[in-house]
């Protein structure tokens, strides 16, 4: 921003221009001459030094997410690599590789990366499914009018607490609950606590994360394309494969981003709806907390981190991360 | 590509089922804080207020409420300054390392919450020796919600442009005068969105609570939390979660009209 450095000059210069024979040198009709108090030489040392006025606006926000961020999320990554003294419960900071081979060759640690692994690819593929025909209808089909009203339906539930949303679901799913009553008389049953609740859950509460960006994307796909399709002959299925689908790619991934990661670090939908079943997340929590483990519990952590650092680095050339 | 009157029905009944969906759960929620039943029985037995009264004249309940406001206040007025100074930053300036920092503000809600929590709990009390209390959640709360505020504070910054900042500095105003009067006023409908949103996003995060609450601090969703599983306790459960609903959905609401002429992005 070059504007208030040259802020002075483009005022004296006003200032001759009213009053060329003394330029600067008289008070302007009607503006007093600032006066000189130190706040005023602030000012001027700001509106000229663009730099330090950078620094100063950076220095707080800056210190805070850096210290308390970045800081602590590579302490975790160092903390992975001490251990817990098993007698008196401390930390021991002495360089150990334990938690990370007990992390990597544990069949429990194995299997439970599997299971949330495998809820979150469900989790994505559910919500996609849901999220692009809700999506292409409000961004191509529905009037202006409409596409107001359900931006609002969706945007609601998404802002409704991740906890209540959880607690419908055990409420919905209970062995008493709406899902019995609804199919029972159809010979079904509620699912019940366990795996396909937590599923079901998890892709409910982050459907309107990826409904957004997959809307956003189709809103930017210009109508006159698809009318040109439409001219040179293409019919409804190829135009939606070979145009409007490499269009809103990149948000389609945007959204399973969000689906995915959200998944992977679960643990209390899981509490909630899962039964007896854990996910990273659940190990994760024991660690911290019960097991009073701090350092496996980080080296744990990392699995998530890993596999999502990995999925962002894979879709980074899609251009998805600029659709978040 | 012009759509067949058939798939636009089609279309059409599909999003119409989705929406039913969505909102079928937090309506099942909601009837059943005036169900007669204590086990979530569908279709309630019968309907009373008395999960309603109780639920108003519980201590615990109550004083999770205030623990919640109390930190949500807090955590917003901390990631109103922080997140005015760094859209400010980002918006007028130009410097290396520009997308990074603007990455870092994304990072702690991008991240999943559980590793947020982690890490600063890690920090908190192997690292730094403190003690969770009420002020670490204050600091886990104002981390994660500067993006809000940030979101809305640059797309206002991006839509007012320079000009006016430009002329105030030209009349002779200094650095702090154009800002009280001129930056200011022009921020403040996306500062109060802003905040709202994050007051709202504080008032129920749960994930990042569980890892920096101190064993004293109950917010309301822990308290929800910690009394879903308690045998007859659901219809309690039930209202508070539609208080909850009720508490940030009304803030939502506001933030949303108030920039709802600013590009509004999902935080």
């Amino acid at each position: 921003m070059t504007m208030n450095a040259t802020a002075p000059a483009s005022a004296r210069n006003a200032a001759s221009a009213l009053e060329p024979g003394t330029p600067g040198a008289s008070p302007r009709a009607g503006v007093p001459r600032p006066k000189r108090t130190p706040a005023r030489r602030a000012s001027v040392f700001l509106s000229t030094h663009p730099r330090t006025r950078l620094a100063l606006l950076l220095a707080a926000p800056l210190f805070w997410l850096g210290i308390v961020y970045i800081v602590a999320l590579v302490l975790l990554l160092v903390t992975a690599f001490w251990s817990v003294d098993s007698f008196t419960g401390e930390i021991t900071q002495e360089w150990t590789l334990d938690n990370i081979v007990t992390v990597l060759t544990g069949s429990l640690y194995q299997t439970v990366t599997l299971r949330t692994v495998g809820v979150a690819l469900l989790v994505t593929i559910i919500d996609v499914a849901f999220a692009l025909p809700i999506a292409f209808f409000m961004a191509k089909v529905a009037s202006r009018r409409m596409q107001r009203i359900l931006l609002i339906a969706v945007l609601t539930p998404l802002w409704a607490s991740y906890l209540v949303k959880a607690y419908a679901w055990r409420s919905v799913l209970s062995q008493d609950g709406i899902w019995e009553w609804l199919v029972a008389p159809f010979g079904g049953s509620t699912p019940g606590y366990g795996l396909p609740a937590t599923i079901i859950t998890l892709a409910y509460l982050w459907l309107p994360y990826v409904i957004l960006p997959i809307y956003a994307g189709l809103e930017r796909v210009p109508d006159s394309l698809l009318e040109a399709s439409a001219d040179l002959g293409g019919k409804t299925w190829p135009t939606l494969r070979h145009v409007v689908l490499p269009l809103t790619m990149p948000a389609i991934i945007a959204g399973t981003i969000f689906s995915f990661s959200l998944s992977l670090g679960d643990y209390i939908t899981v509490n909630i709806v899962g039964g007896a079943n854990q996910m990273l997340g659940n190990l994760v929590y024991t660690n911290v907390g019960a097991a009073n483990n701090l350092p496996l519990a980080a080296a744990i952590a990392l699995i998530p981190i890993a596999i999502i650092f990995g999925y962002l680095f894979l879709v980074r050339r899609t251009g998805a991360l600029d659709n978040l | 590509m012009r759509l067949s009157r058939l798939s636009r029905t089609t279309l059409g009944v599909v999003t119409a089922l989705i929406l039913v969906i969505v909102y079928v759960p937090l309506f099942v929620v909601l009837v059943n804080s005036f169900s007669t039943s204590t086990s979530l029985t569908w279709p309630p037995p019968g309907f009373t207020l008395e999960w309603w009264q109780k639920a108003f004249q519980s201590a615990g309940a109550m004083e999770a409420v205030l623990t919640s406001v109390q930190i949500a206040i807090i955590a917003t007025l901390v990631s109103l300054a922080l997140g005015t100074l760094i859209s400010l930053a980002l918006q007028r300036f130009d410097f290396f390392g520009r997308d990074a920092i603007s990455l870092l503000v994304i990072l702690p809600i991008a991240l999943p919450g559980i590793i947020t929590g982690i890490a600063l709990n890690n920090f908190f009390r192997t690292i730094m020796g403190v003690p969770l209390s009420i002020w670490t959640v204050v600091i886990a709360h104002a981390t994660f919600c500067i993006v809000t505020v940030f979101n809305n504070v640059i797309a206002r910054l991006r839509r007012m442009g320079t000009s006016l900042e430009e002329a105030s500095a030209d009349l002779g105003a200094g650095v702090w005068t154009t800002f009280r009067l001129v930056t200011f006023p022009q921020l403040r409908s996306a500062l109060l969105a802003g905040g709202l949103l994050a007051f709202a996003l504080s008032f129920d995060e749960i994930i990042v609570t569980t890892f920096t609450a101190g064993s004293g601090v109950t917010t309301l969703p822990i308290f929800i939390l910690n009394n879903m599983f308690r045998p007859n306790q659901a219809p309690i459960v039930s209202v508070i979660a539609v208080v909850l609903v009720l508490v940030s959905i009304i803030p939502i609401y506001l933030a949303q009209r108030l920039s709802s002429d600013t590009e509004q992005k999902a935080p």
